[in-house]
């Protein structure tokens, strides 16, 4: 027998292509002759209408192919682009044109689209756009958009998208009656995805076939086909979507179709001619989404013991200037800042709020980071104030092992109840507190402290809905080579898919891993998939093509079964081979049993005679059986009832200069739970990643917008993302496995976890160094400085 | 990210270099173009013409001798920071450069494109002012030097003409007497400073140069004072300001805490120096 792969730390096939520079992402696809280049003309201000748009200029310009405004759009594409997810509570749901019209609302929105031979003169049109403006005062900040002195859209009141609340019990009471009280107010800034690649789309028209292919840098292969279609007024069957290699996604490329996406195919097809748009780093950070920024307020009932009684949270969420992706991260809040608590009586209720910045849509973590922050701020708080240990507050609200599944009486972001699947938060709790040597922590800081130095550890929990529906597909298809090839839909953007879904169909088809291609994200190979975020690839793709290649496997072992006069309970398939157990001479290969599965009137080659009409059948039966189908194939769908529930601990230790207030990591731990382990090398890897996007979002980055609605930090100068020496050296990893009851592996999701604790725990870690409430992040030294001052 | 259209030029010599600047409308020197290329492909700057002296002849020379240290205009930051001569001469030039931006930026940038495009938040200008250097320049109207005291006017503005080269910069040796410090803070590593502080000392003086605090480098005279409260002192003389990194407070706090580290790290490696002598 062959070891199982599920469960092995295999290399990753992605990246000896992808490190060496053979990657092909967007803006490297040559779709053939007469390409041209796209560029944007962005909105300069915040918040204007538009008076007048003058390309008079462009059109003198030499190698100016096209310039479309939104008077030149016509059809669906002049209407408004779609609020993808719908919610009864977003009374006031707004999207943005593919180009303005009218009115822009943030510094970035599309305005003239460009065509020309190249980038360069295509920008240098850009340059020659007279657009008049009657600049509008700009809402910026949520404080400004409750004050709602000033509107975004002249008619949403109060600059309030949605009103949302969820509750179960009676909180208010719960908290009124409780024998302690506290009130928490919490804030946490913006930031965004910041792929090494931004967006990308190249569209190409063919008049004599009457299609449109598509290649673009996106989360969603079918999203972006059947938003396409709809707005070019084309059949689905006419639209293929192809998603190349994606130089990283982390939430922003799940929105769609974005406006260029649409303008691409709709010029390419105007003129006859292919073109690309390449996103540039000034663009994504004006005009791709950002996230994060809420303002919260907690109120908390507990007892002695720290055991939440009740707790009633407010928050506001800045949704920037429009809504194309619903509520879906304030739901995420409200429903995941529970972590693994049982909260007595909840409620919760937020405000979704209009500001003249860029969108907000999901960003790794999606919500989560925030609901973190306001749930782990706040039992530290409960800590501080009984005098107990941090860890022993948490450990009296866990919940325990025996109740899953755990139902919390709330809908989650699918739309279905939150219940989660299994877990075991206890035992979690001891394995971070052993790995940070937690108990041993206050004499270390005693020893730092006498020598003038700040020593402060911090913990956060967390709970993830991972792997949400509603389906995904797989298609396994056995070549007469015996190599094996695997479809499924949803896009990679650098994960490992490859590498983990052909474990999947090496352990489960019985093939050899090196013999299995990974092709996601291509609408001519799978047509209905949903995409990839939620951390969802792993159970919802790997559940349906461990499904579909075990659909394969049955097939193959029918008909080997046949060709050997063996029962296929004495059948085994290893390394691609079928033989009989015990016997094995007795044997055919996968490519054989492939060959056999087609019957065939036509050789091609020595190997396909075997499936000729005078070699192969039963004259008295159809050489196809009614309930059969030719081929050696497996197709099979994953759609699970609910969510699986992943789970983490992160504990950090920091040590914070008493002169300068810079803030330093000693030590970083993560115990983490997401079901049974595919790939634990892939898994660790995306934790790594994840802290270090987390130290980036609660240590260094931030969306620096004036009041004007400026955005100052608008490039990699200003914007600070960690870079390796800012990361810690080593991060201890431990992991626990609870399987999810939900899927035959036992999965649960991993991608997005990694960053989800990050804000709650750096706060924590600060504050128990510095000696006072750390109540906004992220925190740069600066502040911490400032903060230092106010307490003296 | 493209740059406007602008006619290139890649002159062999010196004079054909001056030449192309007079006459040519707008025309811009380019180095090692770590500087000036974000800024063409932001479309922040313009030129017209740019005339890169990469390959202009004598200009990739790095001399050391008892004297000093005198950098070419096309020496890269990677070049003389390898230098060991440089090491043993003026110290605080290795000391500085080491804080220059990364590696990769170090072999293509230019430690003279680095002084005269007169960054206040750059290491190399504070250095040169710091220790009395100068620059010497080719242009229309002949060859001159420019001591450092008169280099640098305002922000990223330079006393040098818009037709003119700087051929190369000159940093004095470091006397036996004397001792120099140098200490920044960035955000992250290699980042430009919030606050970077240059300190030169001998038997009769202290001076402090500043990075990132005022809108020009800026050099202190604090001799005398001790280095406890030499920073309060020199504040004085400085305007911190705030942005997106820093408030004014901390930047404030910072010349205080890195002035006294660099002063007693600058009297340090003086005795250390005499020690060794
Ligand atoms: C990511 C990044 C980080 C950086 N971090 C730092 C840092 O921490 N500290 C720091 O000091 N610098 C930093 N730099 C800038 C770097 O040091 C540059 O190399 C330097 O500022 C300019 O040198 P250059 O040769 O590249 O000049 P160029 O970019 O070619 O030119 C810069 C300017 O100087 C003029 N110029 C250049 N040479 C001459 C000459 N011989 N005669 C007349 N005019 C000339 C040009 O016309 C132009 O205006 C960073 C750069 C990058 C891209």
């Amino acid at each position: 027998m062959t070891t199982k792969l599920m469960g092995q730390g295999v290399q990753r096939v992605e990246d000896d292509r992808l490190l060496r520079g053979q990657g092909a992402y967007a803006d490297d696809l040559d779709v053939g002759p007469g390409l041209l280049h796209a560029a944007v003309v962005r909105s300069p201000h915040a918040h204007a209408r538009i008076v007048d748009i003058d390309v008079d200029a462009v059109l003198d310009v030499e190698g100016v192919h096209a310039v479309f405004t939104h008077d030149d759009l016509t059809g669906p594409m002049a209407d408004p682009l779609p609020l993808l997810i719908p919610h009864p509570a977003l009374t006031h749901g707004r999207t943005q044109y593919a180009l303005a019209k009218d009115e822009v609302n943030y510094v970035g929105e599309a305005v003239a689209f460009i065509v020309a031979t190249d980038r360069y003169v295509a920008e240098d049109a850009v340059g020659k756009v007279r657009v008049t403006y009657d600049v509008l005062p700009a809402v910026v900040g949520i404080d400004a958009a409750r004050r709602a002195d000033r509107l975004v859209h002249d008619d949403v009141p109060g600059n309030l998208g949605a009103r949302l609340e969820q509750q179960t019990g009676d909180a208010p009471a719960a908290v009124a009656a409780a024998p302690h009280r506290l009130s928490l107010d919490l804030d946490i800034e913006r930031s965004a995805c910041m792929p090494l690649e931004g967006r990308g789309t190249v569209a190409r028209w063919e008049p004599a076939l009457d299609r449109l292919q598509v290649w673009t840098s996106t989360q969603s292969s079918t999203g972006v086909r059947a938003a396409v279609a709809v707005k070019l007024g084309l059949d689905l069957g006419q639209v293929d979507v192809i998603t190349p290699d994606v130089g990283g996604g982390f939430g922003v490329k799940i929105n769609h179709p974005w406006p260029e996406e649409l303008l691409v195919p709709y010029a390419a097809r105007a003129l006859g001619r292919p073109v690309k748009f390449t996103e540039d780093r000034r663009e994504h950070f004006i005009s791709s989404a950002h996230e994060r920024a809420q303002v919260q307020h907690v109120e908390v009932g507990f007892d002695d013991e720290g055991r939440l009684l009740g707790l009633d949270v407010e928050f506001w969420h800045d949704h920037g200037a429009y809504t194309p992706y619903g509520l879906i991260v304030p739901i995420i809040t409200s429903t995941q800042l529970l972590g693994p608590y049982k909260p007595g009586a909840y409620r919760v209720v937020f405000h979704s709020l209009y500001t003249n910045t860029v969108i907000v849509t999901p960003y790794r973590g999606a919500g989560r980071p925030q609901g973190c922050y306001a749930m782990e701020r706040t039992m530290d708080a409960i800590a501080a104030y009984l005098g107990k240990d941090r860890t022993e507050v948490r450990r009296v609200n866990l919940i325990q092992p025996d109740e899953f599944p755990y139902e919390h009486h709330l809908v989650f972001q699918d739309g279905r109840p939150l219940t989660y699947d299994s877990g075991n938060y206890p035992e979690m709790l001891d394995k971070i507190k052993a790995l940070v040597d937690w108990d041993s922590f206050p004499a270390r800081k005693a020893a730092a402290a006498a020598e003038g130095r700040k020593l402060g550890i911090g913990l956060a929990c967390y709970v993830e809905g991972t792997g949400v529906g509603p389906y995904e597909g797989a298609h396994v298809h056995v070549e007469t080579t015996g190599k094996v090839k695997v479809a499924t839909g949803l896009t990679s953007q650098g994960q490992g898919h490859q590498t983990v879904f052909a474990q999947l169909v090496a352990d489960e088809l019985g093939c050899r891993f090196s013999d299995v291609e990974v092709v996601t994200g291509d609408t001519r190979r799978m047509p209905y998939a949903v995409g990839t975020f939620a951390s969802r690839a792993a159970v919802m793709s790997g559940s349906a093509i461990h499904l579909a290649a075990r659909r394969a496997r049955e097939k193959a072992l029918r008909i080997a079964a046949d060709a050997l006069e063996a029962s296929e309970d004495d059948l085994q398939i290893v390394d691609g081979v079928v033989s009989v157990k015990g016997a094995p001479e007795v044997s055919l290969d996968l490519g054989t049993i492939s060959v056999l599965s087609n019957p065939l009137r036509y050789a091609f080659d020595e190997a396909s005679k075997r499936a000729t009409q005078f070699q192969v059948g039963d004259p008295g039966k159809p050489p196809v059986a009614e309930d059969d189908e030719p081929g050696l194939e497996g197709r099979d769908f994953y759609s699970p009832e609910r969510a699986t529930f992943a789970s983490g601990m992160h504990a950090v230790i920091v040590e914070t200069d008493p002169d300068t207030a810079e803030i330093r990591i000693v030590q970083y731990a993560v115990v983490h739970d997401c079901g049974t382990l595919i790939n634990p090398m892939i898994v660790e890897g995306q934790i790594h990643g994840g802290v270090a996007q987390g130290v980036g979002g609660a240590l260094y980055e931030r969306m620096a917008y004036d009041e004007s609605g400026q955005l100052l930090n608008a490039s990699f100068m200003d914007f600070l993302m960690p870079y390796v020496s800012e990361v810690p050296d080593g991060i201890d990893v431990d992991h626990l496995e609870t399987p999810s009851p939900l899927n035959p592996l036992g999965i649960k999701g991993a991608g997005e976890a990694g960053v989800i604790p990050s804000a709650a725990v750096f706060a924590a870690a600060i504050e128990d160094a510095e000696g006072f409430p750390i109540t906004a992040m992220p925190i740069s030294p600066s502040e911490l400085f400032e903060l230092r001052l106010a307490q003296s | 990210m493209k740059p406007a259209p602008f006619a290139y030029h890649r002159p062999r010599t010196l004079d054909e270099a001056v030449a192309l600047l007079a006459s040519e409308p707008d025309a811009k020197v380019m180095a090692g173009g770590q500087s000036l290329v974000p800024l063409l492909t932001m479309r922040l700057a313009g030129p017209a013409t740019i005339v890169d002296v990469s390959a202009v002849e004598g200009l990739d020379t790095l001399a050391v001798d008892a004297e000093g240290v005198r950098v070419g205009a096309m020496v890269r930051h990677a070049d003389v920071l390898a230098s060991a001569d440089v090491r043993r001469v003026q110290p605080l030039v290795s000391a500085a450069l080491s804080h220059v931006a990364h590696p990769t930026i170090r072999n293509r940038g230019t430690t003279v494109g680095s002084i005269v495009h007169a960054d206040a938040a750059a290491e190399m200008p504070v250095v040169l002012a710091v220790l009395g250097g100068s620059v010497d320049v080719v242009g229309g109207s002949g060859r001159r030097t420019i001591a450092a005291a008169d280099l640098f006017l305002g922000l990223l503005e330079s006393s040098l003409a818009p037709d003119e080269v700087a051929t190369s910069a000159w940093f004095p040796a470091l006397a036996d007497d004397a001792g120099v410090g140098f200490a920044e803070i960035a955000r992250r590593h290699g980042d430009y400073a919030m606050v970077g502080v240059a300190a030169h000392v001998d038997a009769t003086a202290a001076r402090v140069g500043y990075l990132s605090v005022n809108d020009v480098p800026t050099v202190v005279d604090v001799t005398g004072v001790d280095p406890a409260d030499a920073g309060e002192a020199a504040l004085a003389h400085l305007a911190p300001g705030g942005d997106v990194h820093a408030s004014a407070a901390y930047r404030a706090q910072l010349v205080r805490v890195l002035t006294a580290r660099v002063l007693r790290e600058a009297h340090e490696h003086r005795q250390s120096r005499q020690g060794a002598a």
